[in-house]
């Protein structure tokens, strides 16, 4: 098991330096750098630049190195925890994301856990009732889950929040809260409002899982083993959740692989439709203005948190499933 | 295929239906098979109805998409009607609009006047237009009295232009980008798929690694960051290309996953190994046995590849990283809908997102149906 770890924990090395190397281009994709961002500011406030100036400039930030190299040196200063300048809060990037990054993991998590639970007592449920009423309720509302695009969903409910009931539904804190310190209080606060973008977030999700685990109970449901258990006098529910419900579990949980990348992006464009405090209406803004340190910074530790819960993901893999251990 | 499938048709008597059976051909028994699917069958005629949009929303839009009238900023939708209180009326008509100004907020508001009727015409001569950029037009399918303001069958914008004109005109791009991002996908998809299926081995282990790494990064803040690199002032048509590209970064690792599994397991038949015992050459063996076995399913999987692309450029249209007005695509007409206020306004502005819905739905059933028509082995 601990090689398996390890082995795991080696093969996410080329990964992240995949990931720092995408992001890092990322910055370099639209034209012009930080200094030509620099001088178009000084001279539309009618400042003329000269060249001198523009070369010491580049020349200060490391602008004239080759790209390999600009690229070591973003690196180095990524791994001693310096992201770079924000150009347009003019502040270093670290001091922005933590909290927004911390409420993302939060939405994620939540949802993914709800989608879990949800998934699992409905998929089962399903696969046990297999063609009963609530089999086909459960079919058709997971039909409408995959078929309307999440954003729309969130566009739907604060729309029926509004005019119905003239209450905005927006945003995860309450006015008074927005920008409090952290408290007790304004913990409680962010529960009171988390749950409509986890129903939003979840929809999609928990779609895809409902089929899933009824798929795979209803595979293992006909299975020789489980006729010979229930001949045996086994009680049902025993005999569900000891064996076929554990054998369908893994596909279950190896889903959090896909599912973790999906949540992440689908929270990116909810909490820009619902404006939560998290990262996607930051991300949006960044790029927008063509912030790029702060862009980029949001997309590798968005990448990186993906790649921890796949790693998480595996290694529940290998304790639920010994065999996984022993083919690698 | 089990012979009791095929009796409930019931044009064939039992033997001639199995004598069709020996001798049909692979797509003979899918087409069979398909044509039970209802839903599929559904979403079928609708994705050509869609598809036909496409090619002739120019002459099918009432107005041009770009034409507007200052004095009906979020008119209401005014639907064609066949009844009213004095019975019915053909051609059908609409009512007329009224616009009244509040006292209180100084808004301009609109009501229904039903006294006036405002009777449909069929082939009339409106706003000119260039059919695929070549055939000079301004016939169209139906209108409304030119002389008198503008009717909006399905409301207006926000800067008083014709919903239903939009959403016809919206179709194009919404749904070629479709087409177009899952043809590079595929090309890719067959090619590293093919190879990494085809070679095994080390390659197999580069190319399989790099899907895994690709798919490990969250698409969207991904397709963000490309998307937000494309210049703004690019002409359309090379935006579009750029953002089917995007698309097709991520999109060709599902595809290429499936062949590659293809390619493996059909490595293994009997069928195959019996070529290559009679002496067929390697490349013989692909194209004459092996394509041919996969080309359903890749069909299928392309089919559901496709929805997934229309999503994600509705999706980063509507966060303003796509497609740029004056272009419009069902993306870029739900922009106006992230103002939740004018959403209450106008309801109607939600009416591109059904739009989309319902492509997707229907692309979803399509896919659904091919896949089970084209395994052999579902019942």
């Amino acid at each position: 098991m601990l090689r398996y770890i390890s082995h795991r924990v080696l093969m996410m090395i080329p990964m992240l330096i995949g990931i720092s190397l995408v992001s890092f281009l990322v910055i370099e994709l639209p034209p012009g750098d930080f200094v030509s961002y620099r001088i178009a500011i000084m001279e539309s406030g009618g400042a003329s630049v000269e060249q001198a100036t523009i070369d010491a400039l580049r020349n200060q930030y490391g602008l004239d190195l080759p790209l390999y190299r600009r690229y070591l040196r973003w690196a180095g200063n990524v791994l001693r925890g310096d992201f770079g300048l924000s150009f347009t809060y003019n502040k270093p990037v670290k001091e922005l994301i933590w909290e927004r990054l911390a409420l993302t993991v939060v939405i994620s998590l939540t949802t993914l856990l709800f989608t879990w639970v949800i998934g699992f007592f409905v998929g089962i449920y399903s696969a046990t009732h297999q063609y009963s009423l609530g089999d086909y309720a459960f079919t058709a509302m997971s039909f409408v889950g995959v078929g309307i695009p999440d954003f729309l969903i969130a566009i739907v409910i604060l729309w029926f929040g509004y005019s119905w009931f003239g209450v905005s539904l927006s945003g995860l804190f309450s006015q008074e809260f927005a920008s409090a310190p952290w408290s007790w209080a304004k913990f409680l606060d962010m529960l009171k409002h988390l749950w409509l973008p986890l129903l939003v977030l979840g929809v999609g999700g928990t779609a895809g899982m409902i089929r899933t685990m009824r798929a795979n109970v209803l595979d293992e449901l006909h299975k020789p083993y489980v006729i010979t258990a229930r001949a045996k006098g086994l009680k049902e529910t025993r005999l569900l959740l000891k064996y076929p419900v554990r054998v369908a579990l893994n596909p279950f949980v190896s889903s959090i692989a896909w599912a973790l990348p999906r949540l992440i992006s689908g929270a990116t464009i909810i909490s820009v439709v619902m404006s939560l405090p998290t990262t996607g209406p930051l991300l949006l803004g960044a790029l927008r203005a063509q912030d790029m340190y702060l862009a980029s910074t949001f997309l590798l530790l968005l990448s990186v948190l993906t790649l921890i819960g796949t790693l998480i993901s595996d290694i529940l893999l290998a304790w639920l499933d010994p065999r996984i251990v022993y083919g690698e | 295929m089990s012979s009791d499938e095929l009796r409930e048709s019931p044009s064939l008597q039992d033997e001639e239906l199995e004598k069709a059976t020996y001798v049909a051909s692979q797509w003979q028994l899918m087409w069979w098979r398909f044509r039970k699917h209802k839903m599929a069958m559904i979403s079928a005629v609708m994705l050509v109805l869609l598809y036909s949009i496409t090619l002739f929303w120019e002459f099918l839009a009432p107005y041009d998409p770009l034409r507007y009238d200052v004095d009906a900023v979020f008119a209401p939708p005014q639907l064609p009607r066949l009844f009213d209180a004095s019975g019915v009326h053909f051609p059908p008509f609409v009512y007329a609009r009224m616009a009244v100004q509040n006292p209180v907020t100084l808004r301009t508001e609109f009501t229904i006047d039903k006294s006036t009727r405002l009777p449909m015409r069929f082939f009339v001569k409106g706003d000119p237009y260039k059919l695929w950029g070549a055939i000079e037009s301004d016939q169209h399918l139906f209108g409304f009295d030119p002389d008198a303001p503008m009717v909006f069958v399905l409301g207006a914008d926000k800067m008083g232009r014709d919903l239903l004109s939009r959403l016809l005109a919206g179709t194009r791009i919404s749904t070629t980008i479709g087409l177009a991002g899952v043809l590079i996908s595929l090309v890719l998809g067959i090619l590293f798929g093919g190879i990494s299926g085809y070679y095994g081995g080390v390659v197999d282990n580069v190319i399989q690694r790099t899907i895994e790494f690709i798919r490990s990064i969250p698409t969207i803040p991904l397709w963000m960051a490309l998307s937000a690199a494309i210049p703004k002032d690019w002409p359309v048509a090379r935006t579009y290309f750029a953002i089917t590209l995007i698309l097709s970064v991520i999109g060709w690792t599902g595809l290429a996953r499936v062949i590659r599994g293809r390619f493996l397991s059909l490595r293994q038949e009997d069928f195959v190994m019996a070529a290559r015992l009679a002496g067929s050459s390697e490349m013989r063996i692909i194209l004459r046995h092996m394509v041919p076995s996969f080309t359903s399913h890749i069909i299928a999987s392309i089919t559901l590849a496709i929805p997934s692309m229309i999503l994600s450029e509705t999706s980063l249209s509507f966060l303003g990283l796509g497609m740029q007005p004056p272009a419009i695509s069902w993306g870029v007409l739900l922009q106006q809908a992230q103002e939740i206020r004018s959403v209450a306004l106008a309801p109607w502005l939600l009416l591109p997102g059904v739009a989309v819905v319902l492509a997707v739905l229907a692309f979803n059933f399509l896919g659904d149906g091919l896949r089970d028509a084209a395994d052999p082995y579902s019942r």
